[in-house]
């Protein structure tokens, strides 16, 4: 049974036909991944998924349910979290309380507890900073915070926006390896990335996005290999 | 003379010399020579003009504090008399081209005789204002080299006895309450302090600066230090109580006129409590707050006026459904906007204010709410056959909406709804990913302001027994916005002081009035540049003002920690 799956999906901005039918599928346990240049339609993927955008056709199912008649504010507590671009993190309130606003649905205190704890082992990094502003941190620790807050809602599909924008090279080595970790411990993860290379290493499926179109899907490791994916967005000639 | 910074000391001396300037030219000066500081001795004119030098002499050294005593004198010496020379050549501009008053209304022939002690533009006059002035610097700068330990109380007996110069109106109506007239009649003149007021009132708080820097603050400390979680808890428990057996005798003691002052400090509590939820916990800047005092009072108005307009209804009866309009109101202006964010919410918030306005005003409206005749004999509140009419009797229905609003407002902030508004003040976009609904979040923000607001109007109206579209300008509006912003936003406490500040203090410097907006602007810059967290800010507002000093903090003590990351 697919988790997610988009089945031709259309959408606009005014009169600027942003998508031009997204089918896409993502199996329990995957990570698979949204590759593409600027402007080509991975963000509105994500946002129509997360219903802040509603498809003019074409449907959106989450465990066999649509989700095109649902509230953003409905998704975290249907096990959907969404780590929007440019990090989404409040920044004046301290990291523990970040953490806490990401388990706000829920009112399990001995859960939530824990589950900070689970995030504080996988960023140790946060835990140093638990009381510290978020707003204060390092590019890199707010894009661990804003990952971490998402995983308090214990969601079943993790979405990521372009978790490796701007970061230095080592950062984002960090992260994706944090998001193999979190997709082991149970998580499905769609990863949406310019960063084609990286996205791949981890992915098991990718998508390529162009102008709103998918244009290729394949396996990760056969992308990879693909010539045109090479040439264009991997950069090797 | 080493280490003598002759550009600062210039560069002070300018700065000082154009703010005199400036004062004298818009007529201040002239104005404020009206009002006496110390009777025969200072007007609050003279303290405008002197201030400044004399602030101008102490800046020359603040940078450097290590020089020769004479290089020091000397400094606030020239910075003295670079304040003058604007002076000089005004006066001698002045007496050599009369004309000059067409351009400049403000310089007058009186405003010359304050500048020259009534010399004119003489030889004298000039002289003595050269004088004055680089005596003046010479002062401000001597204050540094007096020790350290009488320093710091000097300076502050200095301003507390401006301060209770500057508003001699509430010492006087309190002696007048409390004291005999005889005793009264030493302390007072007719427009400000004696001699002998001035200089008790600087002796004491000399004494009780002095004391508080040598023991009192060091006792305070130590107590506090050693006091267990128990005995802090009662203690602010007592301090509580302490206060309020205060806010209850209050009006007995301040007397009609101050308590009068009172009350309208206490209606703008009432609204910036309001306004403060909207703007300070949730972050949406709302620039019609207006609108749902004047809702509130209109409604009220019309529910109990005994004019040909009015229902003549009970005010009890009145205020809860004054507040239900002005909740409703804020739900309707809540629901077009809810997707507007940030300056497109303020301009949108600011028509709404002025629509309100304009049909209130409306002669299409007039008919049902009078136009700009507005509505009369408003009912008063009663208990029984008692009627509530002197500013005493209002200010505890005021007092007692205050308390009200201040328990709603602090329960709210610190419960779910709290987090909700401030999470989505932080980020829209992200409160919604972590599952808040911003619909209600907004609405609920937008709907318990305008309430406050609403009760604030309907006290309002019946207070003054009248209702005019001109009471509900787009300035109260500012004024309550400026109240919660130099209070601090999103600081309960921060509301009262901001309100005593900018409503409060004009009240009592009535000489002012003319200058208001300039005062307005004047602090609110000025708050900005050296105090942008408000004067007593919230606790977030501290912490976030404080994090990078915490931050330097931290990497002095694990440096290896903060490195590796970009």
């Amino acid at each position: 049974m697919s988790i997610l799956e988009l089945n031709d999906v259309h959408a606009y901005y005014g009169k600027i036909h942003a998508l031009k039918g997204i089918s896409l599928k993502v199996e329990k346990g995957e990570i698979v991944t949204l590759i593409g240049g600027n402007g080509a339609g991975k963000t509105t993927t994500l946002r129509t998924i997360s219903a802040l955008m509603r498809p003019t056709t074409g449907s959106v199912t989450f465990e066999d349910e649509s989700l095109t008649r649902y509230k953003p504010s409905d998704l975290a507590a249907r096990g959907i979290a969404m780590v929007p671009e440019g990090r989404g993190v409040f920044a004046r309130m301290t990291v523990l309380e970040n953490l806490e606003m990401g388990a706000f649905h829920r009112n399990d205190k001995a859960g939530i507890a824990q589950d900070v704890e689970m995030v504080y082992d996988l960023f140790p990094r946060l835990k140093e900073r638990r009381t510290q502003l978020a707003g204060t941190m390092s590019g890199g620790e707010q894009q661990m915070l804003a990952m971490g807050r998402a995983l308090m809602s214990r969601p079943r599909l993790l979405l990521l926006d372009e978790p490796s924008m701007g970061l230095a090279p080592v950062l984002v080595e960090a992260i994706f390896s944090t998001v193999v970790d979190i997709n082991k411990q149970g998580t499905t993860v769609l990863l949406v990335e310019q960063n084609a290379l990286m996205a791949l290493d981890i992915a098991s499926r990718g998508y390529v996005l162009q102008t709103g179109e998918i244009v290729l899907s394949d396996d990760a490791k056969a992308l990879q290999k693909n010539e045109m994916i090479q040439k264009v967005y991997l950069g090797i000639e | 003379m080493t280490g003598m910074n002759w550009r600062h000391v210039i560069r002070t001396g300018l700065l000082m010399s154009l703010i005199v300037l400036l004062v004298s030219i818009i007529g201040m000066v002239e104005t404020f020579d009206e009002r006496d500081l110390v009777v025969g001795y200072l007007t609050l004119g003279q303290l405008l003009l002197f201030a400044p030098a004399l602030f101008g002499g102490y800046r020359t050294v603040a940078r450097e504090a290590r020089r020769s005593p004479v290089s020091t004198l000397l400094g606030g010496l020239v910075a003295g008399l670079i304040v003058a020379v604007p002076l000089i050549l005004l006066v001698l501009l002045a007496s050599a081209w009369p004309g000059i008053r067409t351009y400049f209304p403000n310089i007058s022939p009186a405003l010359l005789d304050i500048l020259s002690n009534g010399q004119g533009a003489t030889t004298t006059g000039i002289g003595l204002l050269l004088l004055e002035m680089g005596l003046l610097g010479l002062i401000g700068a001597a204050i540094h080299l007096v020790p350290g330990a009488l320093r710091r109380p000097l300076l502050t007996a200095l301003l507390i006895t401006s301060a209770v110069a500057l508003f001699s109106d509430v010492p006087l109506n309190i002696a007048n309450e409390l004291l005999d007239r005889s005793i009264v009649r030493i302390l007072f003149g007719t427009k400000g302090l004696t001699l002998a007021a001035a200089v008790g009132a600087f002796v004491i708080s000399l004494l009780l600066a002095f004391w508080w820097d040598r023991s009192g603050r060091a006792a305070l400390n130590r107590r506090q230090a050693t006091q267990s979680p128990t005995q802090a808890a009662r203690n602010r428990r007592i301090a509580t109580l302490a206060l309020l057996v205060v806010l209850l005798i209050l009006p007995r003691i301040l007397g009609i006129f101050l308590t009068n002052v009172l009350d309208q400090v206490g209606i703008f509590i009432l609204m910036a409590l309001g306004l403060n939820i909207v703007v300070g916990f949730a972050g949406l800047l709302d620039l019609g707050y207006v609108a749902f005092f004047a809702i509130g009072a209109y409604t009220t108005a019309l529910l109990t006026s005994t004019g040909d307009l009015g229902l003549g209804m009970s005010f009890w009866v009145a205020a809860p459904i004054s507040v239900a309009a002005a909740t409703l109101a804020g739900i309707i202006l809540g629901i077009p906007v809810l997707r507007l964010r940030g300056d497109y919410l303020a301009i949108v918030t600011l028509g709404f204010g002025e629509i309100i306005r304009v049909l209130v005003r409306s002669d299409l409206l007039k008919p049902v709410i009078g136009g700009a005749q507005g509505i009369l004999n408003i009912g008063r509140p009663s208990l029984g056959s008692f009627e509530l009419v002197t500013p005493q009797q209002f200010y505890y229905l005021i007092l007692l909406g205050c308390i009200l609003a201040w328990y709603i407002a602090s329960r709210l902030r610190d419960g779910r709804i709290g987090r909700r508004w401030m999470a989505m003040r932080e980020d829209e976009d992200v409160a919604e990913a972590v599952g808040i609904n911003l619909t209600s979040t907004k609405l609920l923000a937008f709907s318990i302001g305008a309430s406050f607001a609403g009760l604030a109007g309907s006290i309002f109206a019946s207070r003054i027994g009248s209702a005019f579209p001109n009471s509900f300008e787009l300035l109260i509006s500012i004024n309550v916005l400026a109240i919660v912003i130099v209070g601090g936003l999103g600081s309960l406490p921060g509301v009262v002081v901001g309100a005593f500040v900018l409503v409060g203090l004009p009240e009592l410097l009535r000489e002012f009035a003319e200058y208001r907006l300039l005062m307005y602007g004047i602090l609110l810059i000025v708050m900005m540049l050296v105090r942008p967290e408000g004067l007593w800010p919230s606790a977030v507002t501290r912490r976030e003002m404080h994090a990078a000093e915490e931050e330097a903090a931290r990497e002095g003590i694990h440096p290896e920690e903060v490195q590796p990351i970009t």
